[in-house]
């Protein structure tokens, strides 16, 4: 039994584990030395942790794109960040209409579901696009081929985007019915950050429920296991592929409104960041994975959130929230290296010859 | 003296037990065949023996060395080659290169020799390039070597799957379904091609196929696999006469073509 | 598509589509970008070209797909395919006379609206539009009823005009430099694109080579040649490209060398990931990681500044920074190069990107300069002679150039080219032909990682000052579009690729905002239409045939006493 354990161990094998060592030991040293130099008060932390399951529940959001087109397409749609971008994008543009005509502060409710409706159905109507235009020709060619036209997609649509409306940053009027915040227990929460948590909540329980019990969800469920087998049951796969698209970009574009009532200024190239980061959530979480890529996405906010402080601190790093979006990429290339299937997926053996 | 021993080789999938227990014995110089019904774990051993799966159980021997384990491109360079039941070549490489492909083992020129092309990489080419158009004769593929492989017809990309399979010198070939998709005249020409590697190069065969009057002219030895389960071993005689064997093709209907192959013979 | 309905729905879709594509080029700001530029004075703009040019393929795609080639029903389905473009964008004007567009679309502009409509009152311009939009369609249709051969010439010729007409300042400024040589050429061009005569004759001259050339048949000329003649023809072109290139800083000035040394850095790099993507088929998305670490490291050896390490010479630093380029190379591949091939890319993404943050931070700042980069980079200096300027270094970039591009062939060829290429086609099958597959992607992943971290030394030295903001995402992006429009694996096309895509855009500045725009589509637009790119990759001939196995001489007198045609 030795013997063939040694076969198969690798220099690469070892190699490989110095590094998740190392970078164990690293963390769990830096963590250590943060705690006993006491210079932030359980409130800091309190405070980040609630920072940190914001954004997670935005990451989820956009990490259901990325998920739901994995299951189905086995493809990565790098694209996804654009179409998330694109939401808030219009959302800016008519938030600002509504805020001239005084229709914003009168009515917010109103406002902000008219917001919503219209900035989604953008970032939806993309991603249909984009799945027509882009992917379905290349549905059967080489993995590497529609990747490269998602690259390109992207970049195609951030300078549209650009074309559309320039190359400032814009942000969004004021909205006095967020403009409050509570002191709990010595930290303060903002309304904003209660919308963004309830606000992912609801539309995670949502999407949750249409890809769990209706009947197209459980169509889509069919097509990610079997291709194939669904066609013969008389299911159109093409139609799934465009709703799936179609629900990624409803729900991608909503968490960019979430995201901007969090970090409230939107650019053309906002995207990339929060899409690679949700990507990574969703592998984090087991690509293919609903359930996976909301706690990956939870786990992702909360390390980037309380994770520069905790762990590099201690270690002597100045200024280490400069570094939360390094930890986030580092935290992708561990995961792949270590168990690309993720936390909840299982281990998927090699395609079947 | 058999060249490749199986034994109790178990490959699952989740709950799926896809080969179990298997215990094999392959003399050398044989031609030997695996059957059994589609789903029967067949390639799954292929896969298992080459070390493309790792089987949970058991222990492989070839040579009377453990492979079990190894990773595919060591398990080729001591000398197992294989084909695939679906054609795999390199099919936007041209034909030789498919074939030059398969000698990687035997080729040791590597980045440097690349860059400089040192007189030793010259004739380790030169000789490789005399060796693929020997080996082009032998397939009966002479002239269509600077051809890409996806251009070539059907029954002329199966043959050089074989020559860049025997690329590698190997000891022991595996062949997966070789004669699927082809002709009666076809797989005719494929069942004395195939006797041909064993007698004019001496390469011990092991054999995956469907049809019934292949396997039983061509073998010396059959196993035959249902579920994952080696259910009968012997001679084509014994296994024509064996009562589970037809059991396993009749009872469940699946390949009844192949049933009247066996009651016909 | 046979029966009737559907071609006439497929020309409405079209006509629509046309239309689509010229309002987004318009309302992106690429047609306002383009108003003043000429390509003949007086008559046509590029941002004419821009409105027009889509109608013109539309209709080209609907009369394509009809059944049959009556003229008139061939006429009937151009002009409306046009009329259809031609009113998507009419509807936009008229509606953005009611509702004010531009509050929300900052291109929609007057001036955009001017210029649609011929500069015309509103109700006239429009019919103008409408009836040029036909106009076009009804040419699309015209000239698809000529033969091939007309047709072929017609196009070249009209592509070779637009050409001159918008590159007019960019040939203006080189002319001048040729003393009293630019008499001769320079009254082709007005003050802005050509002039009408010179229009009409160049389009007559090329139209006219065009065609004769058709009648040629290049390729059976080509077979008829001897291998003696092959031979001469191979090397004559060879050594006009090669005079060429040693010319060119001296017959372009400084201002274009500068330009030339970045495509020639660009170029230098693309060799590299076309080893990496063309040939072993990785996607590394974080080339541009290599890159910033051969600069940074050229940086901190050589810089004369305090926070420089060493102060070392720019020779000595060379191989320093080349040695941990390719050392960072091999610790990242090893561990990810068994990774899918997505998968894979986003790793390398990350990585490239982790790179940038951390040299960004204020953790290294002490060591890299955070934001405030390194500045005063050694110069390369031969004997006494320190390379400083733009045309100086042209000679250093372009001797890199040609290493890399010899590396580069000769790897192509080779056993281990082989190999990469097996890994690239069916990874699972070059296993079992006993590859191993990390070693052997890792020397891809390092060869890569050399040339990029080259091009980083070579980036460096040349601009003097680095920052982190050069070494961003765009970068790798930029290399691999050029790898990608060449060809992926083709060694040609990684120089068409870095004149088309890096060159074009910093000599024509109306494009500069449009860059990557203009990328990614024409990423997109490759990976449907052309995947196999602008200049496609060859396989080499080996098969040996018994009457040329011999080597030299004999190989040759052979051939000669055969007949030629083979």
């Amino acid at each position: 039994m030795l013997r063939t354990w040694r076969q198969r161990i690798t220099i690469t094998d070892i190699f490989i584990w110095l590094i998740g060592l190392a970078i164990a030991a690293l963390v769990i040293w830096g963590t250590i030395a943060t705690l006993q130099q006491g210079k932030y008060p359980g409130s800091v932390w309190l405070d980040l942790t609630i920072k940190g399951l914001a954004l997670g529940g935005v990451y989820a959001l956009i990490a259901m794109g990325y998920t739901m087109v994995y299951g189905i397409l086995k493809m990565i749609n790098f694209a996804h960040s654009e179409v998330f971008m694109s939401g808030p994008f219009t959302a800016v543009f008519v938030a600002i209409g509504l805020s001239k005509s005084g229709f914003l502060n009168k009515q917010p409710v109103i406002s902000l579901a008219l917001i919503l409706l219209v900035s989604a159905g953008v970032s939806t109507l993309i991603a249909i696009l984009l799945e027509r235009i882009c992917y379905r020709p290349l549905r059967n060619a080489p993995r590497l081929v529609p990747l490269i036209t998602a690259i390109g997609a992207s970049f195609f649509l951030q300078y549209v985007f650009r074309g559309f409306y320039g190359s400032g940053t814009y942000g969004y009027p004021d909205i006095k019915a967020l403009d409050h915040s509570w002191t709990v227990g010595g930290i303060q929460i903002y309304a904003t950050q209660v919308v963004v948590i309830i606000g992912a909540i609801v539309m995670m329980l949502i999407l949750f429920g249409i890809v769990q019990w209706t009947k197209i969800g459980k169509a889509m469920r069919a097509v990610s296991e079997d291709k194939e087998a669904s066609e013969l049951m008389g299911i159109n796969v093409d139609r799934i592929i465009v709703f799936t698209f179609g629900l990624g970009g409803a729900s991608a574009g909503a968490a960019g409104i979430l995201y901007t009532l969090l970090y409230p200024v939107v650019t053309f190239y906002m995207g990339f960041f929060p899409g690679i980061k949700a990507f990574t959530a969703a592998v984090l979480g087991g690509i293919g994975n609903v359930p996976g890529a909301f706690l990956g996405s939870l786990i992702l906010g909360l390390l980037e959130s309380v994770g520069p402080n905790l762990f590099l601190t201690g270690l002597g790093i100045p200024s280490p929230s400069q570094l939360k979006d390094a930890i986030a990429f580092i935290v992708l290339v561990l995961i792949l290296i270590f168990r690309p299937t993720g936390i909840l997926g299982e281990r998927i053996s090699k395609d079947k010859a | 003296m058999a060249i490749l021993v199986s034994k109790k080789v178990t490959k699952r999938f989740g709950g799926l037990e896809a080969v179990s227990k298997v215990d094999l014995e392959i003399r050398e110089h044989s031609i030997y065949s695996i059957i059994g019904p589609n789903g029967a774990g067949k390639t799954t051993f292929f896969n298992c023996v080459t070390g493309f799966y790792t089987p949970e159980e058991g222990e492989i021997l070839f040579k009377g060395r453990n492979i079990t384990g190894l990773s595919t491109d060591r398990v080729t360079r001591l000398g197992i080659s294989r084909t695939y039941q679906n054609i795999r070549l390199f099919k936007n490489m041209t034909t030789v290169e498919n074939i030059l492909v398969g000698m990687h083992p035997h080729l040791k020129s590597g980045l440097l020799g690349g860059i400089f092309r040192d007189r030793r990489t010259r004739e380790e080419e030169k000789a490789a390039v005399e060796e693929a158009s020997r080996l082009l004769t032998f397939i009966n593929l002479k002239g269509k070597g600077d051809l890409l492989a996806k251009n070539l017809p059907y029954g002329e990309q199966r043959r050089l799957e074989i020559g860049r399979a025997l690329g590698s010198k190997p000891s022991l070939l595996l062949l997966d379904e070789p004669t699927a998709g082809m002709n009666p005249s076809e797989t005719q020409d494929m069942v004395s091609f195939i006797r041909r590697l064993r007698d004019e190069l001496g390469i011990t065969v092991l054999l995956i196929e469907h049809q019934m009057r292949v396997v039983m002219s061509i073998s010396e030895q059959i196993s035959v696999l249902d579920f994952g389960v080696k259910i009968a071993e012997g001679t084509p005689q014994e296994i024509q006469k064996n009562p589970h064997v037809v059991e396993a093709y009749l009872g469940r209907g699946a390949a009844s073509g192949l049933g009247q192959a066996l009651t016909a013979d | 598509m046979k029966n009737k309905s559907s071609y006439w729905a497929k020309t409405l879709q079209n006509g629509l589509i046309g239309g689509g594509i010229s309002l987004l080029l318009s309302v992106v700001g690429l047609v306002l970008a383009f108003g003043k530029t000429y390509i003949i004075s007086g008559v046509l703009t590029m941002a004419q070209v821009f409105v027009l040019a889509p109608f013109l393929f539309e209709a080209t795609q609907s009369i394509r797909q009809l059944p049959s080639k009556e003229p008139i029903k061939t006429l009937l389905v151009g002009g409306l395919t046009g009329l259809l473009g031609g009113a998507v964008l009419a509807l936009f004007i008229l509606i953005n006379n009611f509702i004010n567009i531009r509050s929300v679309l900052i291109n929609v502009s007057p001036d955009l609206v001017n210029l649609l409509t011929f500069h015309l009152p509103l109700v006239a311009g429009l019919l103008a539009l409408l009836g040029i939009s036909l106009v076009v369609g009804l040419v699309a249709a015209g000239v698809f009823m000529l033969p091939d051969r007309i047709r072929g010439a017609l196009s070249q010729a009209v592509m070779v005009v637009v050409l001159v007409g918008l590159f007019r300042d960019l040939i203006v400024t080189v002319i001048l430099h040729w003393g009293w040589v630019q008499y001769a050429f320079l009254w082709i061009f007005a003050q802005s694109g050509l002039t009408i005569i010179s229009a009409l004759l160049l389009f007559a001259l090329v139209g006219g080579l065009g065609y004769w050339s058709a009648g040629r048949n290049r390729k059976a000329i080509a077979a008829n040649r001897t291998p003696r003649q092959q031979k001469v023809v191979r090397w004559g072109t060879l050594g006009v490209l090669g005079l060429i290139a040693l010319l060119l800083p001296a017959i372009l000035g400084s201002y274009f060398s500068e330009i030339l040394d970045n495509v020639g850095i660009y170029i230098l790099m693309g060799l590299g990931l076309n080893i990496v993507v063309g040939f072993a088929g990785l996607l590394d998305l974080g080339y541009v990681a290599f890159y910033a670490i051969g600069a940074y490291t050229l940086g901190m050896l050589t810089t004369s500044e305090a926070v420089g390490l060493l102060h070392l010479s720019f020779w000595v630093a060379l191989p320093v920074a080349l040695v941990v380029a390719v050392a960072a190379g091999v610790i990242l591949g090893l561990p990810i190069l068994r990774l899918r091939g997505d998968y894979l890319a986003i790793v390398t993404l990350g990585f490239g990107e982790i790179i940038r943050i951390v040299v960004l931070s204020d953790w290294l700042k002490p060591l890299l300069g955070g934001s405030e980069g390194i500045q005063r980079i050694g110069k390369p200096a031969i004997g006494g002679l320190v390379l400083a300027n733009q045309q100086q270094l042209y000679y250093l970039i372009l001797v890199c150039i040609l290493i890399a591009g010899f590396i580069a062939i000769r790897l192509k060829d080779s056993h281990l080219g082989r190999s990469w290429m097996a890994l690239r086609e069916d990874e699972d099958v070059a296993e079992a032909m006993g590859i191993n597959k990390v070693t052997t992607k890792l020397l891809a992943f390092a060869m890569g990682a050399l040339f990029s971290g080259l091009g980083g030394v070579l980036f460096a030295t040349k601009v003097g000052s680095i920052y982190p903001q050069s070494f961003s995402f765009i970068v790798s992006i930029n290399i691999l579009s050029l790898i990608i429009v060449g060809g992926m694996g083709s060694i040609p096309g990684v120089f068409v690729g870095g004149l088309a895509l890096v060159g074009l855009p910093l000599l024509l500045s109306q494009f500069a905002d449009f860059r990557y725009l203009i990328y990614g589509a024409v990423l997109v637009i490759m990976m449907l239409r052309k995947p196999e790119g602008l200049a496609p990759e060859a396989r080499r001939r080996l098969e040996l045939h018994e009457d040329d196995a011999g080597p030299g001489l004999q190989e040759e007198l052979q051939t000669v006493t055969k007949n030629p045609g083979r």
